[in-house]
């Protein structure tokens, strides 16, 4: 994946259902989640987000980890204590 | 491992540079995502619309891109890595032997698994006391 720009710009995170996995696409988040119910043993939905990964800004999209086991953790936030 | 807040980037980028890399060395070596607007918290349902953060959901993701374990957190309380690591490993246990085997409650690697069949129906506590994985409690 290509550096980004740390441009003033906020490029939203972007959430694709596995079924239509548009790749590359910018499109607007849907903000519809039905039909991507969070089940244990469905698939877990396709994201791409801005990240900052050792030292440069790359999006992170899930589905370039198929193929291999991923932790995604959600947490409520940088500097929060736990 | 991908870690994610509504946090930008940026801020990320700082955090790990002021103080995550004075906790882990050589600095966070996983991707530490953005979700500002909360699309992908939503997507996974850890998003706090009141709040508007994320909050401590955790999805153990097969090499299939299937989900095998989830567990959500209100903020206060942390997580503990030992015990995801563990289910890890369990899932691939059971992945590795198609099925074949599986693990327990409290297996740990190395510990008895069970053969489900016609067999084992009824007949678990023959193979398995929680005694010998939990001790008297």
């Amino acid at each position: 994946m290509q550096e980004g720009k740390a441009s003033c710009e906020r490029p939203a995170a972007v959430v694709a259902a596995m079924e239509s996995a548009e790749t590359g696409a910018r499109e607007e988040p849907k903000k519809e989640a039905k039909g991507m119910t969070i089940m244990v043993g469905r698939k877990a939905p396709d994201f791409t987000a801005p990240a900052y990964h050792k030292g440069s800004f790359v999006p992170v999209s899930l589905s370039s980890f198929l193929g291999k086991w991923v932790v995604v953790c959600f947490y409520p936030g940088d500097f929060s204590f736990v | 491992m991908i870690s994610i807040s509504v946090d930008s980037q940026f801020v990320h980028k700082v955090w790990n540079d002021v103080e995550l890399s004075k906790m882990v060395d050589g600095g966070v070596p996983f991707a530490m995502g953005s979700d500002g607007g909360g699309a992908i918290g939503r997507a996974y349902g850890v998003y706090d619309e009141v709040a508007g953060v994320d909050v401590r959901g955790r999805f153990i993701i097969d090499p299939d891109g299937v989900i095998q374990g989830m567990e959500v957190l209100t903020p206060p309380v942390g997580r503990n890595v030992d015990e995801t690591l563990r289910q890890i490993q369990a899932f691939q246990h059971v992945r590795n032997t198609k099925g074949g085997e599986v693990t327990p409650s409290g297996w740990k690697p190395g510990g008895k698994v069970l053969k489900p069949g016609i067999g084992l129906v009824g007949n678990v506590w023959k193979e398995w006391n929680p005694k010998d994985v939990y001790g008297k409690r």
